[in-house]
């Protein structure tokens, strides 16, 4: 069960960074869902089965729809110049 | 140069941040509160689950604090996508016969799934918080799969927030009269495990979902409507 948790804890990591690394939007917010959705299966490994329904409720479903609705109504437009 | 200063700056932080934990003993127990709560948590409110003694029980106010934040969040959503005429929304694609039906048939479980969690608060896992979050996204799916592209009615969203809020507040209100003080357990706890039992938690957690399952769905139903 550890080894699991801590495969689980490194996914968790990719995750997190590759969503920080990511250009194109669409693409970090499904790597913080998948970040969230991780955190909710930790929760329940941890029992604290409420927080992990919370989590997973919201954090992986709805506030992931949240954002590709934002998304989908604002503007993609990318640079190629890096700024600073 | 400015590089170096913020470095410099983000050190001296750090360092204080592990001075300041290093006094903290992890996993020890100072506190005395946490054993009280496993004592006399199931006798004095009557719910079987902890942590909804504590969320509604001895931390109720507290709770009414974090839906009037969500409330206000919602208000605010509003505010900025209200539009004082509705902007005509494009004509979508109708879905699949597949994904159609599989929306119909799921949507009303989904429904079913959010209430029993709520309803159940005080006995198993979760509570008003977590199935009004699984309601609202049981309508995020008849928005994206079946048959509400456009989003609902608004208003009828804000009418049912209003109720529930409005109910928890005369709920609360009614303890200060029976019971002493506000939000105060006053009728009888029943018997432990059983679905009527713990006084006026479940219902307080009925209304919690209702108002979170609303509040949920109306952003979304803002987002999806304003064109």
């Amino acid at each position: 069960m550890v080894i699991l948790e801590i495969i689980l804890v490194f996914a968790m990591l990719v995750g997190a960074i590759t969503a920080g690394i990511f250009k194109d939007l669409l693409n970090a917010v499904i790597a913080a869902g998948f970040v969230s959705f991780i955190a909710a299966i930790l929760f329940y490994f941890l029992h604290a089965p409420d927080v992990a329904m919370a989590e997973a409720s919201i954090g992986a479903a709805l506030t992931t729809a949240i954002f590709i609705i934002a998304i989908k109504k604002t503007k993609r437009f990318e640079e190629d110049e890096e700024d600073n | 140069m400015r590089k170096i200063i913020s470095f410099i700056l983000i050190v001296i932080i750090a360092i204080g941040v592990f001075f300041s934990l290093q006094e903290i003993p992890f996993g020890e127990t100072k506190s005395k509160v946490r054993e009280y709560y496993l004592d006399n948590g199931i006798k004095q409110t009557g719910a079987t689950n902890i942590v909804t003694s504590v969320v509604v029980g001895y931390r109720g106010f507290d709770t009414l604090g974090e839906v009037t934040v969500l409330f206000l969040a919602t208000i605010g959503l509003s505010a900025i996508f209200y539009r004082e005429k509705e902007r005509k929304i494009k004509k979508r694609r109708k879905s699949s016969l597949i994904l159609y039906t599989g929306c119909k048939f799921l949507f009303p479980l989904i429904l079913l799934f959010g209430a029993y969690i709520f309803i159940h608060g005080h006995l198993t896992p979760g509570g008003g918080f977590q199935g009004g979050a699984i309601i609202a996204s049981g309508f995020l799916l008849t928005m994206l799969g079946c048959w509400r592209w456009e989003g609902f009615n608004r208003n009828r969203f804000k009418i049912t927030e209003s109720i529930s809020g409005l109910v928890f507040v005369v709920v609360g209100l009614l303890g200060l009269l029976y019971g002493g003080y506000f939000l105060s357990n006053y009728l009888p706890k029943g018997i432990p495990n059983e679905l009527f039992s713990a006084g006026i938690i479940p219902i307080i957690y009925v209304v919690i979902g209702f108002k979170v399952g609303s509040e949920i769905a109306g952003i979304i139903n803002d987002m999806v409507r304003s064109g």
